[in-house]
C-alpha cells in the first residue's frame, strides 16, 4: 500500500479527533442560535467544562463523574447567559464575552489554588480518561486492502465521545425537523412574537435551548481534558469555541452542514499539524499559521457573500421584548 | 356553547392599562353581543390595539374585569385566551416566514411530541375548515412566497383551528386590494352565519358602515360612544373619533398640467438579492400636477421612490429632472438631487425622515445642513435654525411649538409635519411624497392634504405614493398603478374608482389574458 494512502488515513483519523470538540460546540451553538440566542460564550463554557472534568476525574478517579461535573458547570454558565440575555434582555454578545473572560480567569485562579501546578490539573491516568475503543472486527479487517485501514485505523479506535458527537448530528436533525420541540425552537429564533401569540412561552423555550447548549459544551470540554488530553491546561480551548462558531455560520445554521464545516475545519487543522516544518516540492515550507487561519478566512469570504448567501435565524441576537 | 348564560360573548368592565406615564386604556367598558360583527374605531394611538392585546392576553390589564360568554375570566397569557375561544388576526401577521402554512397553523397546537401524526390530523381538519368557510390556502408553501391576502387567511385558519368563537381582526384590510378586502368580508359573513362573534378594529369608516352591526368609538384611551351601525353615519363617527367636526375634502381647482418636470423612462431596479423590484417603468409628471402611485404595498413602489430620490441606485433606464439626465452610469446622490430641485418626503419617517433623538429644530434641517445660512465657520448656527423652525412650526401648526423637544416626542402627525415643512420650505420643483398620512390622525390629514394641494397649485410636479386609495383618489390628477414592479395602468382623476383601481392593483387584466 502506498505511503500516501497511509498518510491520508492517518490525517483523516486525526481529523475525526480534532473535529469532535468543534462538533459538540458547533451543535451547542446551533441549538442556542436557532432559538435566537447568540452564543459567543461557547469557548468559555468549554473551558470551564474541561477544567471541571479534569479536576473531578482526578479527585474521584472516575471519568464519568468528571463528565457529569463538566456538564453541570457548563450548564450553570449557560444559565448565567440565559439570565442576562433572556430574563433581563441584555446584549447577548456582551454577556457571551463576559462568560469567556470569567471562564478564563476562574479556571486559572481555581487551578492555581487547588492544584499548584501553574494553572494545570495533575495528569490523569488512563483509568481516569476516556480511552480508545475498538469497533467489532477491527482486528480482522486490518488486512483487507484499502477498506481495512479505512475501518480499522480511521473509524475504529476512538473514544466513546467521538462516536457520540457524530451520532448527535442525525439526532439533532430529527429533533429540529421531526418534533414539536424542534418546530417551536426554529420558530422562536425566527419570529418570537408568533410563538408568543400562539400561547407558548418564549423565555421557557429559549432557556431550554440554552441549557442544551450548556450540556453539549460540557461534553466538548470533557473531551478536551479527559479524552484528547490527560489534564487541564490553562486556556486549553485555544479559540476552538470561536472556530465552532465560525463553522456554525459557515454551515448557515443547519445540522448536516455543521458536521461538514466542522470536518473541513478539523481537516485543515490536521493538515496544518502534518505540514509543520515539512518542505513540499516546488512550494517550500508552508507557513502553518496560514493553514490554521483558513477556517476564519473561509468564513469571512462566506459572510461577504462570495459563497452563497448567509441566512441567520431572523431573531438571532435580538432580546424578546413584549411590552412596548 | 354557553351562549344561553349571557347574550354577550364578551364583556369588559373598567379595563385600565398604563404604560409608564401614558394611560393607554382608561376604564373601558364594552359589551359585545354573541354573533355580532362589532366594530371598534379610533385614531392611531387611541388605545384600540392595546385593548385588543389585553383581551388576547398579550398584555395584562392593571385593573378591570373581563367576562366571556357571561363567565368572569382572568386572562394572563395568549394560551388562556385561546383556551377561552378567542382568536386574533394581528395587524402585522404573526407568521414565521420560512415555515409552511401548515407549520404555522400547527405551531403551539401540535397535539403531540412527534410532528408526523399531528401534521396529518391538522391537514385533515384544515381541509374541512377550508371547505366550510371558503378559506383555501396552499398548505405546503413557505408563507413568505404567498401574497398578504393568503397570509391573512392563514391567520384566520390559525384561529379557527384553535376553535375560536370570538375572532378579533386588527386593521385587517390595510394590506389588501379592494377585491381581497371584499373576499375577506365574505369570509367574515360566513363566520358570522356560523355564530362566530367578530371584533373588527379599523380606522376606515367605510368598512364599519359596510359590515358591522354595532360600533364603539375610542378616543385618547377612553371609550367615548357606542352606536348601532344602522343608526349612525360616517360624519358622526368621524366627529366622535376626532372630537370635533372634520372637513373631509380638499378643494381642487381645474388646472392643466404644464411642461414635464420629471420624466422617467424604462426604469428598472434590482435589489441586493438580485430580484427585479421595478421593471421598465416609464411616466412623466408635469408642472402643477399630482401623479398618484397606487398599489398594494410591496409591489415596487417603495423601491421606485427610493431610486428616484437617489437613496438606492437604479440599474437601467433614465430619469430626466428638468435639464439634467440621470442614468445608472451618471447617478446622483440625494444631496445632488436636492440641489437640482428635487425634494423627498420618505415613506418611513422614523427611519429616513427624522433622527428621532434629535431636537425638532435639528431634525428640521436634515439634508439641508450644508446650506450657508445654517453654517458658521465650523459650527452650526443654532439660533438661526431655531428661529427658522419657530416660523415653520407656526405656518404648519406643529405642536408643541418647542424647537428643543426631541423629535421622538412628537405625535405621528406632527412628526410628519416637521418633515413636510422641511421639504416644502426648500421650494423644490419636484416633490416625491411617500405615505404622507400613514399613522397620522384625521385632523392632521386634512391639513397635510391641503399643503400638498397648495404645492400643486403653485406649479410643482408631485409624485404621491400611498397605500390609502382614498388619499390617492382625492389628491391625484392622474393615477398610475403598480403591480409586481410593473405599471399595470393609468387612470385620470375622473375615471378612477375603487373597483377599476383594485383590478389594476391585482393586475387582473393580465392574469385573465394569460389564462
Amino acid at each position: 500500500m502506498s505511503e500516501w494512502f497511509t498518510l491520508l488515513i492517518s490525517t483523516l483519523d486525526a481529523t475525526l479527533r480534532v473535529s469532535t470538540p468543534l462538533l459538540f460546540a458547533g451543535l451547542a451553538g446551533l441549538y442556542s442560535e436557532r432559538a435566537g440566542v447568540v452564543d459567543i460564550g461557547l469557548e468559555g463554557k468549554m473551558l470551564v467544562g474541561a477544567f471541571a472534568a479534569a479536576a473531578i476525574a482526578h479527585l474521584t478517579g472516575v471519568v464519568w463523574l468528571g463528565l457529569i461535573a463538566a456538564i453541570i458547570v457548563s450548564v450553570l454558565f449557560s444559565l448565567l447567559h440565559g439570565f442576562a440575555s433572556i430574563t433581563h434582555r441584555g446584549n447577548q454578545v456582551v454577556s457571551g464575552v463576559a462568560i469567556n473572560i470569567l471562564a478564563s480567569g476562574l479556571t486559572m485562579v481555581l487551578g492555581l489554588a487547588w492544584f499548584h501546578q501553574g494553572g494545570s490539573t495533575p495528569s490523569l491516568t488512563n483509568n481516569e480518561r476516556f480511552t480508545a475503543i475498538q469497533l467489532p472486527f477491527a482486528e480482522s479487517m486490518q488486512t483487507v486492502p484499502y477498506i481495512g485501514p479505512l475501518y480499522s485505523d480511521m473509524l475504529s479506535g476512538h473514544n466513546i465521545l467521538v462516536y457520540l458527537a457524530f451520532a448527535l448530528v442525525p439526532l439533532t436533525w430529527w429533533v429540529f425537523y421531526r418534533t414539536r420541540f424542534g418546530l417551536r425552537l426554529r420558530a422562536v429564533g425566527e419570529n418570537p412574537k408568533a410563538v408568543d401569540t400562539a400561547g407558548i412561552s418564549v423565555a421557557t423555550l429559549r432557556y431550554q435551548a440554552v441549557i442544551i447548549a450548556g450540556v453539549l459544551c460540557g461534553f466538548a470540554g470533557a473531551y478536551l481534558s479527559t479524552a484528547q488530553n490527560a489534564q487541564f491546561i490553562r486556556d486549553m480551548t485555544a479559540g476552538q469555541g470561536f472556530m465552532a462558531l465560525a463553522a456554525l455560520i459557515f454551515a448557515n445554521w443547519r445540522p448536516w452542514p455543521v458536521l461538514f464545516a466542522c470536518l473541513l475545519f478539523g481537516f485543515l487543522d490536521a493538515v496544518a499539524v502534518r505540514l509543520q516544518g515539512v518542505s513540499l516540492p516546488h512550494i517550500g515550507t508552508v507557513p502553518v499559521q496560514l493553514i490554521e487561519s483558513l477556517p476564519y478566512i473561509l468564513t469571512v469570504i462566506l459572510l461577504a457573500g462570495f459563497l452563497g448567501k448567509s441566512r441567520p435565524p431572523k431573531a438571532d441576537g435580538i432580546p424578546y421584548v413584549k411590552e412596548r | 356553547m354557553t351562549a344561553q348564560h349571557s347574550k354577550y360573548a364578551l364583556e369588559l368592565r373598567g379595563i385600565t392599562k398604563r404604560f409608564g406615564r401614558v394611560l393607554a386604556n382608561d376604564h373601558i367598558d364594552l359589551q359585545i353581543k354573541a354573533g355580532d360583527v362589532h366594530g371598534i374605531i379610533g385614531e392611531n394611538g387611541a388605545g384600540k390595539s392595546t385593548l385588543m392585546s389585553i383581551i388576547y392576553g398579550f398584555y395584562e390589564a392593571d385593573s378591570g374585569e373581563m367576562l366571556i360568554q357571561g363567565q368572569p375570566m382572568s386572562i394572563r397569557n395568549s394560551q388562556q385566551a385561546i383556551a377561552a375561544g378567542i382568536g386574533m388576526v394581528h395587524q402585522h401577521f404573526m407568521l414565521v416566514d420560512n415555515f409552511t402554512a401548515l407549520e404555522n397553523i400547527m405551531l403551539g397546537a401540535e397535539g403531540g411530541a412527534r410532528l408526523k401524526q399531528s401534521a396529518e390530523q391538522a391537514r385533515a381538519s384544515l381541509n374541512e375548515l377550508a371547505k366550510t368557510y371558503g378559506l383555501e390556502v396552499p398548505l405546503d408553501t413557505p408563507v413568505d412566497q404567498l401574497s398578504l391576502g393568503v397570509q391573512q387567511r392563514i391567520e384566520i385558519l390559525k384561529a379557527l383551528y384553535r376553535k375560536a368563537r370570538i375572532l378579533i381582526l386588527d386593521e385587517p384590510t390595510g394590506v389588501l386590494t379592494p377585491q381581497e378586502a371584499d373576499d375577506l368580508f365574505r369570509i367574515l359573513a360566513t363566520l358570522k352565519a356560523d355564530g362566530v362573534t367578530i371584533l373588527l378594529i379599523t380606522h376606515k369608516l367605510r368598512e364599519i358602515m359596510a359590515i358591522t352591526d354595532c360600533v364603539s368609538v375610542m378616543r385618547h384611551g377612553k371609550m367615548v360612544a357606542h352606536r348601532v351601525t344602522a343608526q349612525t353615519s360616517m360624519p358622526e363617527l368621524a366627529e366622535l373619533m376626532v372630537g370635533r367636526k372634520v372637513r373631509q375634502h380638499v378643494e381642487r381647482k381645474a388646472q392643466p398640467a404644464g411642461a414635464a418636470l420629471l420624466e422617467v423612462t424604462n426604469l428598472s431596479v434590482t435589489d441586493a438579492s438580485g430580484v427585479r423590484r421595478v421593471k421598465n417603468v416609464s411616466f412623466t409628471i408635469g408642472a402643477g400636477e399630482i401623479v398618484g402611485l397606487a398599489g398594494v404595498s410591496g409591489n415596487g413602489q417603495s423601491e421606485l421612490l427610493q431610486a428616484l430620490s437617489g437613496i438606492i441606485r437604479f440599474q437601467a433606464g433614465e430619469v430626466r429632472l428638468g435639464d439634467t439626465t440621470i442614468t445608472p452610469k451618471r447617478s446622483k446622490n440625494p444631496a445632488q438631487l436636492r440641489r437640482l430641485g428635487l425634494a423627498h418626503v420618505p415613506e418611513d419617517r422614523h427611519r429616513m425622515g427624522l433622527v428621532l433623538p434629535f431636537q425638532a429644530y435639528q431634525s428640521q434641517i436634515l439634508g439641508y445642513q450644508r446650506e450657508a445660512r445654517y453654517n458658521a465657520t465650523i459650527t452650526l448656527k443654532d439660533k438661526v435654525m431655531a428661529d427658522e423652525y419657530a416660523q415653520r412650526a407656526e405656518t404648519f401648526d406643529i405642536r408643541p411649538r418647542d424647537p428643543h423637544l426631541q423629535s421622538s416626542n412628537f405625535s405621528g402627525g406632527n412628526q410628519q409635519k416637521i418633515v413636510l415643512a422641511r421639504e416644502i420650505f426648500a421650494d423644490p420643483q419636484v416633490l416625491l411624497i411617500g405615505q404622507p398620512t400613514r399613522g397620522v390622525d384625521i385632523g392632521a390629514i386634512e391639513f397635510i392634504h391641503q399643503h400638498i394641494m397648495d404645492m400643486r397649485n403653485a406649479g410643482k410636479a408631485i409624485l404621491l405614493v400611498s397605500v390609502e386609495l382614498e388619499e390617492i383618489m382625492t389628491l391625484s390628477d392622474r393615477i398610475i398603478v403598480m403591480c409586481d414592479g410593473m405599471i399595470t395602468g393609468e387612470l385620470s382623476h375622473d375615471e378612477a374608482n375603487e373597483k377599476n383601481l383594485g383590478l389594476l392593483m391585482a393586475n387582473a387584466g393580465a392574469k385573465e389574458a394569460s389564462a
